[in-house]
């Protein structure tokens, strides 16, 4: 257990080491929320949908956490240009151990990155419903988001040999991820075609689930997204675990 | 006296490519062993199969009495390791990086505040060790690298390359620790290296491989006699021929090298 505790402190320390690439991070989630949120409200108002920013910032949310998620279980690319995957591999722990230490410090990270998103939500005008449980819910969510892309994360650096493959996973996997969540449009009324992609995103979910916590305005309901989310990210836990543990140095 | 490392028929074969055939040989313990050969010639291959990073295709190896195919994590404890490449964390000091290498090896927290001073005083980085390891040269990298591969009071050290591209200096501090260690802890040394004087300075006996085979075995001395050269170097070049080898990166291992150097 103390090497899951080892590889996740890693994790959080080289986060908070990095001031410049929490603040640059912030950047984009901030931008959606204020361009869009601004642009596209007056819009979706006429369109008979309500208020678009109350709408939008759990799906920002949910895109920060997303991203960051899945840069940290990349991030094993990384230790294995700079070596530091031959140690953890030579080290006298079992390598599951080192996966989930790895995919919980990241999600761990992803999930503060996302309270931060949160807050700055609130200053930009933000108003969801405040409860302890729906909170303490909605933390849930979000951690259930950064544990299911962490290990993805994780799963397809096992795979990749170098930073090359990069970009084509991140252009083909995590935007259309992110951009057929539901996290800027309602999932009601859809094209059928586009409907049944979002009912396979996973990510549809966590939207979905931080919606109906924070604006009581889930799609598919908070127990059907929830259920869905702890059975997507159990799977590609397993299978991350699997992949990692054949990775040859 | 007895085997702290044994060998026996190792062979490991990627696809067609033969990297390590059919070799045997023992260490015994408390020797610094030196595996030299040209380039390809499966040095890193067998040092990953002893160290349980690749699985052999046929053979059998004890490491301080236990077989890294079945027993990884009691093999694993056995030894301290080197990379020919940096394996170190460069976002971290170069004290977390001992005490997380502590922690994932089990060391009480006592022994590990103990040990970790004791090595980096050993290694002349006890000043530096607050500092991210990113802003440290190639060769304080590498005595940090040394330095953790004791922490864990090991048996035996596999070192492989462990002064590639480094100055004279930095150089001569390395084997002055190793022998030292070798000396006062008893461990066992396996090392490889491209410099012949400094394998013949410091290991008790040397094996040589080419092509996957051992070519030949035994003290500097009796290589030396066996080809009638003047120096190791002489010796290893009749024993090994003169062509220039070009390195063939067997599949999963990359054929990146880092350097040294500040990055």
């Amino acid at each position: 257990m103390i090497a899951i505790y080892t590889l996740w402190l890693r994790q959080l320390k080289r986060y908070f080491r990095s001031k410049s690439r929490i603040i640059g991070s912030l950047g984009q989630p901030l931008l959606f929320l204020v361009a869009l949120g601004f642009g596209l409200g007056p819009v979706f108002q006429k369109a008979g949908q309500g208020n678009y920013l109350e709408f939008l910032a759990p799906g920002i949310i949910a895109m920060s956490i997303l991203f960051l998620s899945v840069f940290n279980g990349i991030e094993v690319i990384w230790d294995r240009q700079f070596g530091f995957l031959k140690e953890t591999m030579v080290a006298p722990v079992p390598r599951w151990e080192i996966m989930v230490g790895r995919t919980l410090g990241g999600a761990t990270v992803a999930v503060m990155q996302g309270v931060i998103v949160f807050v700055l939500s609130l200053f930009v005008g933000f108003t969801p419903i405040f409860a302890v449980w729906r909170l303490a819910l909605a933390f849930v969510f979000m951690f259930l988001i950064a544990l299911m892309f962490a290990a993805l994360g994780t799963a397809i650096a096992s795979i990749l040999e170098d930073m090359h493959g990069f970009q084509l996973i991140s252009n083909f996997l995590i935007m259309p991820i992110f951009f057929l969540s539901g996290a800027l449009f309602p999932l009601n009324n859809l094209p059928k075609a586009i409907g049944i992609i979002t009912a396979i995103d996973p990510l549809s979910y966590g939207v979905d689930g931080l919606r109906g916590t924070l604006i009581n305005g889930a799609h598919y309901g908070m127990m059907f997204d929830f259920v869905i989310l702890l059975a997507v990210s159990s799977v590609i836990i397993a299978i991350g675990t699997y992949l990692f543990s054949k990775i040859q140095v | 006296m007895e085997n702290i490392i044994e060998i026996k028929n190792l062979t490991k074969k990627y696809g067609d490519f033969t990297a390590v055939n059919d070799i045997t040989l023992n260490v015994k313990k408390g020797e610094i062993f030196a595996f030299l050969g040209p380039n390809g010639a499966g040095k890193t291959t067998t040092i990953k199969m002893l160290t349980t990073l690749t699985n052999p295709t046929s053979g059998h190896i004890l490491i301080n009495g236990f077989d890294p195919t079945i027993q990884q994590n009691e093999a694993r404890e056995s030894f301290g390791i080197v990379f020919q490449d940096p394996s170190l964390d460069d976002e971290l000091t170069a004290y977390e990086n001992l005490d997380f290498h502590g922690m994932l090896y089990k060391v009480k927290k006592k022994d590990r505040k103990e040990r970790i001073q004791q090595m980096l005083e050993f290694t002349e980085l006890w000043d530096r060790r607050k500092d991210l390891v990113k802003h440290f040269s190639g060769g304080m990298k590498r005595r940090l690298e040394i330095a953790r591969g004791f922490i864990h009071h090991p048996k035996i050290l596999f070192l492989d390359e462990p002064t590639i591209g480094l100055d004279p200096q930095t150089r001569d501090h390395i084997w002055t620790y190793m022998k030292k260690l070798n000396r006062e802890e008893g461990i066992t040394v396996f090392l490889t290296t491209h410099y012949m004087e400094e394998a013949e300075k410091v290991s008790n006996r040397i094996a040589i491989i080419d092509r996957g085979k051992i070519v030949a075995q035994g003290t500097a001395k009796q290589l030396k006699n066996q080809t009638n050269a003047a120096t190791l170097e002489e010796a290893f070049l009749s024993l090994t021929g003169r062509a220039i080898r070009e390195e063939k990166p067997a599949p999963g291992m990359g054929a990146r090298r880092h350097g040294w150097g500040r990055r």
